[in-house]
């Protein structure tokens, strides 16, 4: 594993909006297989380094491989072949309202052509059964659904194309504990069952601590530590420390 | 790079004269590349027929009640108005030709443009705008879907291909509008009507009308969807999109229905 490269390699990534820096230097290195979560504060600059990886946004400086390829700069039909290997959970689940479940599903295979209906149908019901809905919310609009139902819906949604890297943000915010814990367990299983890389950003350390291998802490623009789960609550590092423990006492302000 | 300069108080009016110049050209530009972008991604594969399709029955099809009924109030009340201000000099036969020619040349167009941008405007702002804020617009890049495609190419051909048959509608029924209530209530000779009617319908009077109403089209939707795809800020931003959406699809629609009247007329 450690001769290979990494399957997402930052180096030195910035990005600021306006003159307010969110991103100052990162570097992160994300294994082929290994599930990372990025904890930090609200405004920590967390969704900002997904985007920049999925070339939603453009860094201002810096490097982003993914599978050693450089994708800072790419578009066209080369940005479409990168994007192919990440699904994404978005926090809001971001379904789309004026489609019914399963074309939602099965969108990332027909990028919303209306083709093939019954085939798209049995694989949008096989990958609703990978996240515990069955066929009766097929037909259904987003709206008609849970919160927690639409969180599954949209992991079905992030999973249906296969991707080989796959993007959680903020998994469990908004759902109580319970609800949070399934989604954990269903998160943790697709990561294992399909063999995916997965990079989590979240503020639920019950979540980082069940779904990562390892957890990087973001702190104004930079990581300001990253280690092994268990290592979360004994870390040495005073801004792990006092986010972990949430206290209003410590270096972060 | 050092900051500039701030202007003498002497110079501050126009500083912000010259600001808000430079806003309106920067605005004009991203519209127009906006409008670019939409029609030359339009032209690659994949196309979306089914979205053109669902996209013209929303804005012509369902628009077609409230712009009817628009339409005929409007010719029965233009050929109550040319009765009552004819009947001053003995010139209400000329009911039948001001109806026809005003509702083909002006009143079927704009009245069709903002009743059309009214409705049609504001909820592409309101639904795009919505997919902004809650990141489905995000989602559907993520997804390898290009939004101009999937979202705003279908919206502007619809448009400019829906305005036109609306506007023929409106007209016929603007007509038919001013006839009933010239045979109606005026007791004007229904037969003498349509043979004036017929006499003052002139195709070159319908090309106009059908030009107009394309062009229209193209603004109602574009304003609909360039704001909604630029909104940010949330419930605020999407309420701000809606607002801007309609009001400068209606001043699109009144400024360029000038022009061309006075490049056809002028």
């Amino acid at each position: 594993m450690a001769s290979a490269a990494p399957k997402i390699l930052l180096d030195g990534v910035s990005k600021e909006f306006g003159g307010n820096v969110v991103l100052d230097g990162v570097n992160l290195a994300v294994e082929a297989g290994e599930s990372l979560a990025i904890i930090g504060q609200s405004g920590s600059g967390k969704s900002v380094t997904l985007k920049c990886i999925l070339g939603l946004l453009q860094p201002d400086h810096g490097s982003i491989k993914v599978d050693g390829e450089e994708v800072v700069g790419l578009h066209g039909a080369a940005l479409d072949r990168m994007r192919a290997k990440f699904g994404m959970l978005f926090q809001g689940s971001a379904l789309f309202d004026s489609l019914p479940i399963w074309r939602n599903v099965t969108f990332g295979l027909t990028q919303g052509r209306r083709t093939d209906v019954t085939r798209m149908k049995a694989i949008a019901e096989e990958n609703l059964e990978r996240v515990g809905l069955d066929r009766r919310v097929l037909n259904l609009r987003p709206s008609e659904l849970s919160g927690g139902m639409q969180k599954r819906v949209a992991l079905a949604r992030a999973i249906a194309p296969r991707p080989e890297i796959i993007f959680f943000d903020e998994p469990t915010t908004g759902l109580d504990p319970i609800r949070a814990d399934v989604i954990n367990d269903l998160i943790v299983s697709l990561v294992e069952d399909l063999g995916v890389t997965a990079l989590t950003i979240t503020h639920d350390m019950a979540s980082a601590r069940k779904i990562a291998h390892r957890v990087a802490m973001l702190y104004e623009g930079k990581i300001v530590w990253i280690g092994p789960r268990d290592r979360l609550y004994d870390s040495g590092n005073p801004y792990v420390d006092q986010f972990v423990q949430g206290r209003a006492e410590g270096p972060i302000q | 790079m050092p900051a500039s300069k701030p202007a003498p108080a002497l110079l501050a009016p126009f500083a912000a004269i010259g600001r808000l110049v430079i806003g309106m050209f920067a605005a004009v530009g991203r519209v127009a590349l906006f409008a670019l972008r939409t029609i030359g991604r339009a032209l690659l594969p994949p196309y979306y027929p089914g979205r053109f399709l669902e996209q013209l029955a929303h804005i012509g099809w369902f628009s077609l009640p409230v712009v009817g009924l628009t339409a005929i109030f409007t010719g029965a009340a233009l050929a109550q108005q040319i009765y009552t201000a004819g009947s001053r000099f003995s010139a209400t036969s000329t009911v039948p030709a001001v109806v026809v020619i005003g509702m083909v040349r002006e009143l079927g167009p704009v009245l069709v443009g903002l009743m059309v941008a009214g409705r049609v405007s504001s909820a592409m702002a309101a639904e795009i705008g919505t997919m902004r804020v809650t990141e489905q617009l995000d989602a559907l890049t993520t997804l390898r879907t290009d939004s101009y495609r999937y979202l705003m190419a279908p919206r502007l051909f619809a448009a400019v291909v829906a305005l036109p048959l609306m506007v023929l509608a409106a007209n016929a029924i603007g007509i038919f509008g001013g006839w009933l209530l010239a045979v109606q209530k005026l007791h004007f000779n229904s037969a003498n009507y349509l043979t004036v009617t017929r006499q003052y319908m002139s195709v070159d009077d319908f090309k106009m009308a059908m030009v107009k109403a394309g062009v229209f089209g193209f603004f109602i939707a574009l304003m609909g969807c360039y704001h909604g795809y630029r909104t940010s800020g949330g419930a605020a931003g999407v309420g701000n999109a809606t607002r801007n959406a309609v009001v400068s699809a209606f001043v699109l629609i009144l400024s360029s229905n000038f022009l061309i009247t006075a490049m056809v007329f002028g």
